[in-house]
């Protein structure tokens, strides 16, 4: 049919009415992906903020003068910082081994540390304490040790490790394959240690996108649920973490207060995921 | 790799202590990342197969034989596929319109996509009984035309599809993004309708980065606990998914079944690994050439 209108001369009454109806279903499509985002997103949150924050701060000091919810909070916030320290190292280490060296079984690595973004939430758990436990017998060697695991702020701890550990290799990866591997072959070659190389040159370079993946984790660690609530055993005032908090708090209907704890967490990882898409973006404008 | 040494007659020894010093930290670093990865991810990947299988053939076959547990992998399969068919073609459309289209607010509905991954499962379950259960803000509306939110599949299915929204339009997009419009211009031009122009010239474009988020999506869907928790009240062979099955077991002290469960859960999603990483790669691929 068009090959005809673009010979003629007269083909302009059918090409904007075309337009027109290209620009209806541009309307259409965009009404569509705002209701979507709109409805599916922003409704259930606008909810949270205000069934917690209604009538001021009374639901929250209501929530916090429950036993063991400032606890809960503190050991939140404590085990994800210290995770984030951990899993940044690890993380940074692991995407310069598999960006700089070749070796048998790189592929492999490089899927199996995508494992904690298949592996479901309470699963993850439920593996922490087949190995971790007291019927396994490493969970009965460490034990005979004096090292608890499972039930104890350690097993928190190695939970958030596993789960987040992707995110730092994800952010790293992608700038250091595009780095320049000749500087850092210079510095080196010029006598510098390897170790001086990698924090003059490397290191650097590598610092947006290392923070970003830090405040991922912190992000997601102070979320986690499946597979803490599995392995901390959720003493109150030891081992009960916020989400765990909030969905005890749920579960004794109480909904108003949870929201308003869980606003607390929802705007510091959603500020901090926002703080991210910042770092992520400034680099490429850089090069 | 193919480093030309000696171009210069100088292989003087200080060289050669520094190559073999190199080659040491380069095995410390693989033999300190190796073992991270095994101590961590892998120890309690043969930690749960040791769980599940000790107790014998009998107690996987008794496990699957049970109502309760093929129940709870029936309702998964539904919850799974209903919220990756919704956030797939929705999805699509999303990252389309956010990739091709511009007006005011399209940055805020940008940063709206991204904030799924910043809520605690918990607090998702959370905003599902604020808005359906009792005294909740639609709560009135679906109650009086008998529709059960809260308790029940809707619910349970609205909160796995909050958690899965991401994964599509973020893969989506960057790909979208990277083709420009040349080709859907091309193809309109000559007189292909916009629909035309969809199914023949943007899909098959940008089929491995949809793929990829498909197959995250899927995952995330397979194994949501903290929001179906909160909302479905785990009703024994009603409201009771895979995971929350895992949950009860544990809880119950029947860790023998449970354990089975979640070994399944986790072939599935090392299966589902798999494709995730074959996606993966795939994109990139097409990217770079």
């Amino acid at each position: 049919m068009s090959s005809q209108v673009i010979e003629g001369g007269a083909a302009l009454p059918p090409w904007t009415a075309r337009l027109r109806g290209l620009h209806l279903g541009r309307w259409g499509l965009r009404g569509v992906a705002i209701l979507y985002l709109g409805i599916a997103i922003l409704l259930p949150i606008v909810a949270v903020l205000l069934k917690g924050y209604a009538d001021g701060f009374d639901k929250l000091r209501l929530a916090l003068a429950t036993p063991g919810a400032i606890e809960a909070i503190r050991l939140t916030l404590v085990t994800s910082a210290i995770c984030t320290v951990i899993n940044a190292f690890f993380g940074t280490l692991l995407a310069y081994v598999m960006v700089r060296y070749r070796f048998p079984g790189r592929n492999l690595l490089s899927a199996i540390v995508d494992l904690p973004f298949a592996i479901p939430t309470l699963v993850t758990g439920v593996m922490l304490v087949a190995l971790y436990g007291p019927a396994s017998p490493v969970g009965g060697w460490l034990k005979e040790h004096g090292i608890d695991v499972v039930f104890a702020p350690l097993g928190i701890l190695i939970s958030l490790l596993f789960v987040t550990l992707p995110f730092v290799i994800r952010t790293v990866q992608p700038v250091l394959s595009e780095l320049d591997i000749a500087e850092e072959e210079a510095a080196f070659s010029l006598g510098a240690g390897g170790w001086t190389a990698f924090r003059k040159v490397v290191l650097p370079a590598l610092r947006p996108s290392i923070a970003a993946g830090a405040l991922l984790v912190f992000a997601r660690a102070i979320g986690e649920f499946g597979a803490v609530v599995i392995v901390a055993g959720n003493l109150t005032g030891k081992t009960l973490t916020a989400p765990v908090f909030i969905f005890q708090l749920a579960n004794q209907f109480r909904p108003e207060e949870a929201a308003a704890v869980a606003a607390i967490l929802f705007v510091i990882s959603f500020s901090l995921v926002l703080l991210t898409d910042r770092l992520l973006r400034r680099k490429p404008r850089k090069i | 790799m193919g480093m030309t040494v000696g171009s210069g007659g100088s292989t003087s020894g200080a060289i050669r202590t520094h190559a073999s010093r190199t080659r040491l930290i380069r095995g410390l670093l693989i033999a300190l990342a190796l073992s991270y990865v095994s101590i961590l991810l892998l120890a309690p990947l043969a930690g749960i197969v040791w769980a599940a299988i000790k107790g014998g053939m009998d107690v996987v076959s008794e496990t699957f034989a049970r109502a309760d547990v093929r129940h709870a992998f029936w309702l998964t399969g539904i919850i799974t596929l209903v919220t990756v068919v919704t956030v797939t073609v929705l999805g699509m459309l999303t990252a389309w319109v956010l990739v091709r289209d511009d007006f005011p607010g399209k940055r805020f509905l940008n940063a709206l996509v991204e904030l799924p991954l910043a809520v605690s499962p918990v607090t998702v379950g959370l905003m599902a009984v604020l808005l359906f259960g009792t005294g909740g803000w639609f709560s009135d509306f679906f109650a009086a035309r008998g529709i059960q939110i809260i308790f029940a599949l809707p619910s349970m299915i609205l909160v796995t599809i909050f958690i899965s929204i991401p994964f599509v339009i973020r893969e989506v997009g960057p790909v979208l993004e990277e083709l420009g419009t040349n080709e859907e211009e091309a193809a309109l031009t000559l007189g292909a309708s916009p629909i035309q122009t969809f199914f023949r010239v943007t899909l098959p474009n940008v089929k491995w980065g949809l793929l990829y988020g498909m197959a995250l999506s899927t995952a995330r869907a397979l194994g949501e606990i903290g929001a179906v928790l909160i909302v479905s009240g785990s009703i024994q062979g009603q409201t009771e998914t895979a995971t929350l099955y895992v949950f009860r077991a544990l809880e119950e002290r029947q860790e023998a079944s449970g354990y089975v469960v979640a070994l399944t859960l986790a072939a599935i999603s090392i299966l589902l690994l798999a494709a995730i990483e074959t996606f993966k790669h795939r994109q990139s691929k097409e990217a770079r050439s």
